[in-house]
């Protein structure tokens, strides 16, 4: 195996692993506060349809990301005033907003090339790779870490901001109060509905920024369904992490390899059926599963926020 | 040290319903500083309700609350809490995940985002030591034992400084023990010149605990009285609203022929340790069965293994004859023998479920209520309007979640649909464990209504008070072991003591034989 060879997975594995971290960064946030979020896919597709869309026509990837960003906080709003202010069923309002989601994302797709024609094919302006000079020259790393759009280095300032801001501050903890006690939370005078809602929104611009680094800094373009179960996996991401932001980077980084060694295997024409890839990492997200569930039960340390999918209402009897 | 009392909270003519229920009706209540007020009621009282008003957990329909004579208006519990008032609701508000600390600091209302874990650690064990409120700042919640979680629960109440303290039932979850240890720091903090409340049912405890005492009964004030000036007698008929049978009449046993029957018994509990060795017993139509214990040496699982719900080893089950071991609840239920759980909320009920499906659940499968394949619906009202009427069962209507119960209620809903569906066998654990003394005399009564009807009954109980007052027999239960048969009326309660506490009833009277001769 060369050095070069090497090196490209290793490439691969950081720009798959990028959109995949931020997704699932973002539904750690949601359900740790108790909302359950299953319309990550949906959010992606949307979050990396406008923002092409947007970074095309202004020709201005900033632009892009912006629209992303403006989409995360709409689709957020949606889902969070269903589920908190309804009470709505999670799982239904997220499934919702995937089907809903790809439908969107696709029509966008179709008509907001120019003229009204399809995105598909379009070249546009994208977040280009940023050497850092020295660091990039470190053998095989550097170039995988070292040479990459600035929505990765902006993951790289993220990732000790969520740990911190998780484990370390005073609203981190009330964070995972929140999903795992809601009823304390407010009897002891905080606001549940609020942070709920601001934590599904936050967690819902993270996917849609995810699905803007998809569209203009990893892929490049639009495709239909240029998502492609991302946003599962993401999903999945979330229950191997045990919603701790760390385990989640070795997590994306261990899913983006599969997905870098699937790209490399198909470009060399491999025999081995892609689709048993595909498959892995959800046998992977069984197997922790399975862990977490035995681990919980001994340890308590693991696991689930208990009160994930749950609605709050203040009166109500248990 | 004690101060002149000041007039701490008022609360005037609150009122509050609930769909179906009128649970504060107009409340009238004054509580002063440097003094316990006892809220004595009956489950369903509307105690918690009205406490949870105070709290700013619930909006009122009506009233007034005052706070040292100002008017105030509680929109959240954030409101209640920066006027001082701090409540342990009887199921902990603590996160089960996060160590005390960490609970702590979440009580504090603090703003930024530092968490000051160190100076709060150093604050904890100061509060510790000065009102002997031993707990581990480091551990998690989940690792402590209810008397620890509530000791977080009062710590977080005096880190805060709260003035008027309010706890709901706070022995319900104690040891003797931790009970008098819990007087004496509710003691400090009334002489310090706290307001403290103390949400209560117990009779006993109203007298050891309070200095004065407010009942409510269905909703009202019914009466103000001052501790020292009242009796156990007077409180529970104010509490009930009629006198209170503290002994209950039975009538002399006339057991028939035995029912229900283990032979050898062996099984073993959710851990795979042994929790029945070797049990033998009968128990003959109306009689009474009661077995003693301390909680955990194999009772729940002695009646698990009758209804069906546990695997036994070795041994027979029988009832009328029919070999029942190893069978299906279903089958156990077809054989006619009816069970009330100990964990009435987890197995007894479906609590999200209406009344009436809970009270039909053992029926349906008969006819009338069943015709053919299908349910008649004209059927199952009468069913359930004849079950809510014969057991007393109140409920707004029949279409209310069994949840919205209170627990004397559950429990009568339980009796109805497991007496109606018994055939002459009834296993009861623990059942009037958490009842007020009007609901448990109810429950009481209708088992000793059941023998005298020629049920054969199991009655599992940790109040020895209750075994004795309502068996024929007596069975001691060991580390799964039967220590030994005993007449209630003839046994001294220190030979049931020591049975408890690992002695074979043989052992005891070859001791006592021993002793006499000597
Ligand atoms: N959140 C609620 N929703 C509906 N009914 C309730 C609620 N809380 C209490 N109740 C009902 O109000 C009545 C009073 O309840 P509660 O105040 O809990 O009584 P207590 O504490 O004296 O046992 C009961 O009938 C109870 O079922
Ligand atoms: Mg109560």
């Amino acid at each position: 195996m060369n050095e070069a060879f090497v090196i490209s997975i290793l490439v691969i594995t950081i720009r798959a692993g990028t959109s995949l971290l931020y997704a699932t960064f973002g539904a750690i946030l949601t359900e740790r506060s108790g909302i359950q979020n299953l319309g990550v896919e949906g959010i992606m597709m949307v979050g990396a349809a406008a923002s092409f869309a947007a970074a095309y026509h202004s020709n201005n990837g900033w632009i892009g990301l912006l629209t992303a960003v403006l989409v995360g906080i709409i689709l957020g709003v949606i889902h969070a005033f269903l589920t908190i202010t309804m009470r709505a069923e999670q799982v239904v309002s997220g499934l919702a907003m995937t089907i809903f989601g790809t439908g969107l994302a696709s029509f966008m797709g179709q008509r907001l090339g120019p003229g009204n024609s399809t995105m598909v094919g379009l070249q546009g302006p994208s977040f280009e790779r940023i050497p850092i000079p020295y660091l990039r020259e470190i053998p095989y790393i550097g170039e995988a870490l070292f040479n990459q759009d600035i929505l990765v280095y902006a993951l790289y300032l993220l990732i000790p901001l969520m740990w911190f801001y998780i484990y370390k501050t005073r609203q981190g903890l009330e964070l995972r109060a929140v999903g795992e006690n809601p009823q304390a939370i407010d009897a002891l005078g905080m606001d549940v509905t609020k942070m709920r809602f601001l934590y599904t929104v936050a967690g819902a611009v993270l996917m849609a920024i995810a699905g803007a680094h998809l569209s203009l800094g990893y892929l490049q373009g639009w495709a239909d369904n240029i998502t492609g179960g991302r946003g599962w996996i993401a999903i999945a991401l979330v229950i191997f992490s045990t919603w701790n932001p760390l385990r989640a980077v070795l997590g994306a980084l261990l899913f983006g390899g599969i997905n870098a060694i699937q790209f490399r295997m198909q470009a060399a024409g491999t025999t081995l059926p892609s689709s048993f890839l595909n498959m892995l990492p959800y046998i992977v997200t069984i197997l922790v599963l399975v862990f977490i569930t035995w681990a919980e039960r001994n340890t308590h340390r693991f696991g689930t926020p208990s009160a994930l999918g749950t609605p709050f209402v203040r009166e109500e009897k248990k | 040290m004690k101060t002149s009392k000041e007039l701490a909270v008022q609360m005037r003519g609150i009122s509050k319903h609930f769909p179906g229920i009128l649970a504060n009706d107009g409340i009238d209540l004054d509580v002063y500083s440097h003094e316990i007020l006892a809220l004595l009621g009956e489950n369903g009282a509307g105690k918690t309700t009205l406490m949870n008003i105070l709290a700013g957990l619930y909006k009122p329909d009506g009233g007034q609350i005052f706070l040292k004579g100002r008017e105030v208006e509680f929109h959240s519990p954030k409101d209640a809490i920066e006027h001082g008032i701090g409540m342990v609701h009887q199921h902990f508000m603590l996160v089960e995940s996060l160590t005390v600390t960490e609970n702590i600091i979440l009580s504090l209302q603090r703003s930024g985002m530092n968490l000051h874990a160190n100076q709060v650690k150093q604050r904890i064990l100061e509060l510790s030591s000065q009102y002997h409120l031993l707990v581990d700042p480091d551990a998690s919640i989940w690792q402590l034992s209810v008397g620890e979680q509530q000791r977080v629960e009062i710590m977080r109440l005096l880190y805060r400084g709260a003035e008027t303290l309010i706890l709901d039932e706070p022995t319900a979850v104690l040891t003797p023990e931790e009970a008098t240890d819990l007087a004496k720091i509710l003691r400090k903090m009334a002489d310090e010149g706290k307001a403290v409340i103390l949400i209560t049912h117990k009779l006993n405890e109203v007298t050891a605990f309070s200095d004065r005492v407010t009942v409510l009964r269905a909703g009202h004030v019914v009466s103000n009285l001052l501790t020292k000036e009242t009796t156990k007698k007077e409180l529970a008929r104010l509490m009930v609203g009629r006198d209170i049978l503290f002994h209950l009449e039975k009538k002399k046993c006339k057991a028939g022929n035995p029912v229900l029957q283990l032979e050898h018994v062996h099984a073993t509990n959710d851990k795979g340790l042994p929790a029945l060795v070797d049990v033998n017993l009968q128990i003959c139509a109306g009689e009474i069965l009661g077995v003693a214990g301390v909680a955990g040496n194999g009772q729940r699982e002695l009646a698990e293994a009758i209804a069906g719900l546990r695997h036994i080893d070795q041994g027979k089950i029988s009832a009328n004859g029919q070999d029942i071991t190893n069978s299906s609840p279903f089958k156990v239920i077809s054989a006619g023998i009816s069970h009330v759980p100990g964990d009435r909320i987890g197995v007894g009920l479906a609590s999200n479920l209406p009344v009436s499906d809970n009270l039909v659940m053992k029926a349906y499968r008969n006819p009338p209520i069943v015709q053919g394949q299908l349910v008649k619906k004209k059927s199952i009202v009468q069913f359930v309007d004849r079950l809510i009427n014969a057991f007393n069962i109140k409920t707004p209507s029949s279409d209310t979640p069994a949840r919205l119960l209170s627990g004397g209620n559950q429990q009568r809903l339980i009796l109805a649909r497991e007496i109606t569906a018994s055939q002459g066998m009834l296993i009861a654990v623990y059942p009037s464990r958490g009842l007020d003394v009007g609901a448990t005399e109810s429950v009481r009564s209708t088992l000793l209504e059941q023998r005298e009807k020629g049920s054969a009954i199991l009655l599992i109980s940790e109040d020895l008070e209750e075994i004795n007052q309502l068996s024929d027999r007596v069975i001691v239960m060991y580390e799964g072991k039967i220590m030994g048969t005993v007449d209630p009326e003839t046994t001294p309660l220190e030979t049931i003591g020591l049975m408890m506490a690992g002695q074979p009833l043989s052992a005891i009277e070859k001791h006592g034989k021993v002793e006499q001769s000597a």
